[in-house]
């Protein structure tokens, strides 16, 4: 049985449907996380899980316990925004021990969960500041700290890190990740951020316009794509457009050249047009060998990454890049050259 | 929580009705009365006293052109004031904008009363002694019970539209300062300049504490005497006033929507 | 040359807010023949302007009181009441015509409202068989007055408060709700200490608006009830109390009185902007 139940939920406002048929089963302690771009319903079935929206069909279920209509504040979720949301007019250690100050604990006893959860989030010092004397980063660790001091069934996290500069949002992401193995809590996370979701999730969901598009590992989403939505959207990819040659033996002709390819072809005929798909780290340069695709393309740029060399290249039409690891005493091609890559059987996926 | 929502509707509605009706009241109210002129029956017999009154005619006629005045005194006082704020001397911000909000501290009897006492035929600047000084003092007290308005809808004007950077730009294109004002800004913050003029035409229109103790013949003070001996004429009054205050109000939203405003991304 | 953009506006400001100020506050402190002395103020304490300072305040209280309460239940309702959208654009275009129309004509609609031959005493006589007038109500008098300046009293409370309240975040809501708190745990902690100097500030403003209002009074009440505005505006005109220079010393006690006022506001006012940083 699972921890959180969601089954068949919808979402309509007014006319227009935000959420088609959602339903999944999480694990209790598992980390996982919605993706996808704007208004593609993720931040509706997290709001849903919180309470502050109904479904208009379909149940949710914490624990058991079916919260489908109870309200928010019965229902134990913890719950940490993009814009932070802290009280303006109470310290951290207040805005902290908000929760249980609600539930009419005793002083003693709030005044040590506050400080277990300072000690938590790393932040004793910052007790009786207020929240316009902290920076973003702080502030969010605060609301961290705030949602998880009530011991909720489900963390949910709406965004959180959207609004932070690019180097605390690498830290925090950590930070957070380690506090929900610590604790074990369930959690919901939100993001348009592909990086973030596979760098913390234990599962991924990808969404799109109110339907989910792959549910997996970071991994399998990553290198097995099904569809051309979550392909584009998860990493850089190539996409090319070929001419199914032979489905047996998996030729597809793209452009002057034929490739081939150890995924299934079974979906397709022959001479049906397909889309195809290659990671760009998945292409080496000059690694002709048995059981390798090779093509001759032309270098149209080569842009330095810090970490990764990226080299653009066209074959015909058909752009193709590739991710070489940078190395200072490699000599890279130079624009207009004509280059040979190469990648291998099944590296060569093939889209709906 | 939909319980809690349906009740806190319901209040709201609750809250909503009982402020409409206490505002709505008295306007039908003041209209009622002032159709009730003819005994037994409902007719606009007071509006036809009001508007066939030369009185009315001349004192409001008045307050027209004083209004119109103090418009044009108020925009050349605030408008260059404003831009240069803006641009060369944004230290003297806190004292303009404090001084902008005097006339709201300073209550307008006081102002008035000081008027009296410094410029009366007894001192260095007889402004009481002609007609025309006179007129010229109203103006001015009129400008300042305005200024608050006026200041802030230009300010307003002036930072949405940035004007730090299209006299740069202007600069950069070779205008000189005298068009950057005329072309560039001027056009920019006319919906603001119109919002503070409507402002401040309602305003001098139904002035009365300034108009009375100076002694001239404004519309306030007019009103003031109608109401004191008649019956059915001041409602009539009433409901003109009303509905001119309406216009002014309702010309600053139709100029206001019009303001352009910076793309935000 | 800089100077020269902001020249006129100084000027103007020195001529005719600035100095006539300062020569009342400066005459408040001397007598006919120039010298100096405080008998001005220890006349103010004369029993007729010191009733008229005491009915100028109550009345100002009252207003801005019920004025506050009031305007702040209206905007209210129209920014978290839940209310179809146009409700709220609607209350904030009648509030800004509502607070201008003031002085002589609101006078004038409430005595064709509430005065002996209004629409309101004849349909309660006529429908309800109440005869309002003969509890001793009367417009004429500090009910009434209060009563009429709540016209523009509310809606510059609606105007000031509903910023503040478009403030209130949506989130704070919600983390509250996740938390567990109730509705009234929401305004208790967190929605009143964040919005109590806003409101208190408004009611300030309020105050100054109605201490200083002439017109409305004058009109409505005539010289029948002694506030300090009247008063003054009667001193002016005649010198009813026989002593120049008092008028100056009422002067003086208004400015000061408003100055309180404006000066508490604007503490409040840092007080909000720090914390919504």
């Amino acid at each position: 049985m699972a921890f959180l139940e969601i089954s068949n939920i919808q979402k309509r406002f007014g006319e227009h449907t935000a959420v088609h048929d959602f339903s999944i089963s999480i694990a209790k302690g598992e980390f996982i996380t919605f993706l996808g771009p704007s208004g593609c319903g993720k931040t509706t079935i997290l709001r849903m899980l919180a309470g502050f929206e109904t479904p208009s069909v379909g149940s949710i279920v914490f624990d058991g316990r079916d919260v489908t209509h109870v309200p928010t504040n019965q229902r134990n979720v913890g719950m940490v925004f993009q814009s932070y949301a802290l009280f303006p007019n109470m310290t951290v250690a207040e805005n902290i021990g908000f929760g249980l100050k609600v539930a009419k604990a005793g002083r003693a006893e709030i005044e040590t969960r506050v400080r277990e959860m300072l000690k938590l989030i790393k932040l004793d010092a910052l007790a009786e500041r207020y929240p316009w004397q902290m920076s973003g980063g702080q502030q969010q660790r605060v609301a961290l700290a705030r949602a998880l001091a009530n011991k909720p069934k489900v963390l949910l996290l709406d965004e959180p890190l959207s609004a932070l500069d690019a180097k605390i949002r690498i830290s925090l992401r950590e930070e957070i990740r380690e506090l929900q193995r610590d604790l074990g809590i369930t959690t919901v996370f939100v993001t348009h951020d592909q990086e973030e979701a596979l760098s913390i999730s234990d599962r991924i969901v990808v969404l799109n316009e109110g339907r989910v598009e792959q549910t997996g590992t970071p991994s399998s989403i990553y290198n097995f794509p099904r569809t051309r939505f979550v392909a584009s959207f998860i990493g850089t990819l190539n996409q090319l457009t070929g001419e199914v040659m032979d489905i047996a033996r998996g030729e597809i002709r793209v452009g002057t050249q034929t490739l081939v390819t150890s995924n299934p072809l079974d979906d397709l005929r022959n001479c049906q047009t397909c889309t195809l798909a290659i990671r760009p780290e998945a292409v080496t340069l000059d690694g002709a060998g048995a059981g390798k695709n090779t093509v001759q393309t032309v270098v149209d740029d080569v842009s330095f990454l810090g970490s990764i060399v990226r080299i653009r290249t066209h074959l015909g039409q058909e752009v193709l890049s590739m991710d070489l690891f940078n190395d200072p005493n490699q000599k890279l091609p130079a624009r207009g050259d004509t280059v040979s890559l190469s990648f291998a059987f099944e590296n060569l996926l093939v889209l709906a | 929580m939909s319980a809690a929502n349906k009740e806190s509707r319901l209040g709201a509605w609750i809250a909503m009705a009982v402020g409409a009706s206490y505002f709505l009241l008295p306007l039908i109210a003041t209209f009622e009365f002032s159709l009730r002129m003819k005994r037994g029956e409902y007719s606009f017999e007071a509006y036809e006293v009001v508007f066939g009154d030369p009185q009315f005619q001349a004192t409001f006629g008045y307050s027209i052109v004083m209004a119109i005045a103090t418009i044009l005194m108020g925009i050349l006082l605030v408008v260059p004031t404003a831009y240069w704020v803006h641009l060369r001397m944004p230290k003297l911000r806190p004292l303009v904008e404090f001084i902008t909000l005097l006339p709201l501290v300073i209550p307008a009897i006081v102002i008035v009363f000081g008027y009296l006492r410094m410029y009366n035929s007894s001192s260095i600047i007889p402004l009481t002694g002609s007609e025309h000084a006179t007129d010229f003092l109203l103006v001015c007290s009129y400008v300042t019970l305005s200024l608050p308005y006026m200041y802030r809808s230009v300010d307003t004007g002036l930072r949405t539209i940035d004007v730090r950077t299209l006299t740069e730009a202007a600069e950069a294109l070779g205008a000189n300062r005298a068009t950057i004002l005329l072309r560039v800004i001027f056009p920019n913050i006319s919906s603001a300049i119109l919002s503070g003029a409507f402002l401040t035409f309602a305003v001098v229109i139904g002035e009365f504490t300034m108009a009375s103790l100076l002694d001239r013949p404004a519309f306030g003070p007019y009103l003031q005497l109608i109401g004191a001996n008649r019956a059915y004429e001041p409602s009539a009054l009433a409901v003109i006033a009303f509905i001119v205050t309406w216009a002014s109000m309702g010309l600053i939203n139709v100029f206001g929507r019009n303001r352009r405003t910076l793309p935000t991304r | 040359m800089n100077w020269l953009g902001v020249v006129p506006f100084f000027v103007f400001a020195l001529l005719f807010m600035l100095l006539p100020t300062a020569y009342l506050m400066v005459g408040a402190f001397q007598d006919a023949e120039g010298h100096f002395t405080l008998l001005n103020l220890v006349a103010l304490l004369e029993p007729h302007v010191l009733s008229a300072y005491w009915i100028s305040f109550k009345i100002s209280m009252a207003s801005s009181i019920a004025g506050g309460l009031l305007g702040f239940l209206l905007a209210w309702a129209a920014v978290l009441g839940r209310l179809p959208g146009w409700i709220r654009p609607t209350l904030m275009t009648f509030s800004g015509v509502a607070s201008n129309f003031a002085g002589v004509p609101l006078a004038f609609a409430f005595l064709a409202t509430l005065g002996r031959m209004g629409l309101v005493t004849i349909l309660l006589r006529k429908y309800l068989d109440v005869n309002i007038y003969s509890t001793g109500f009367s417009i004429l008098s500090f009910v009434g007055l209060t009563l009429t300046y709540l016209y523009f009293q509310i809606p510059l409370m609606v105007l000031i408060v509903t910023p503040a309240l478009e403030g209130l975040k949506k989130e704070w809501r919600e983390a509250c709700d996740c938390l567990g708190g109730s509705t009234v745990q929401y305004w208790r902690y967190i929605a009143m200490p964040v919005l109590w100097p806003s409101i208190l500030g408004a009611m300030l403003l309020l105050f100054t608006n109605a201490f200083g209002a002439v017109a409305t009074a004058y009109a409505l009440t005539g010289s029948s009830l002694n506030i300090v505005p009247i008063l003054l505006y009667a001193q002016i005109r005649g010198d009813v109390l026989h002593n120049p220079n008092l008028g100056y010393a009422m002067a003086l006690g208004m400015i000061v009185i408003t100055g309180l006022a404006n000066a508490g506001y604007m503490v409040l006012r840092s007080k909000t902007d720090r914390r919504s940083a």
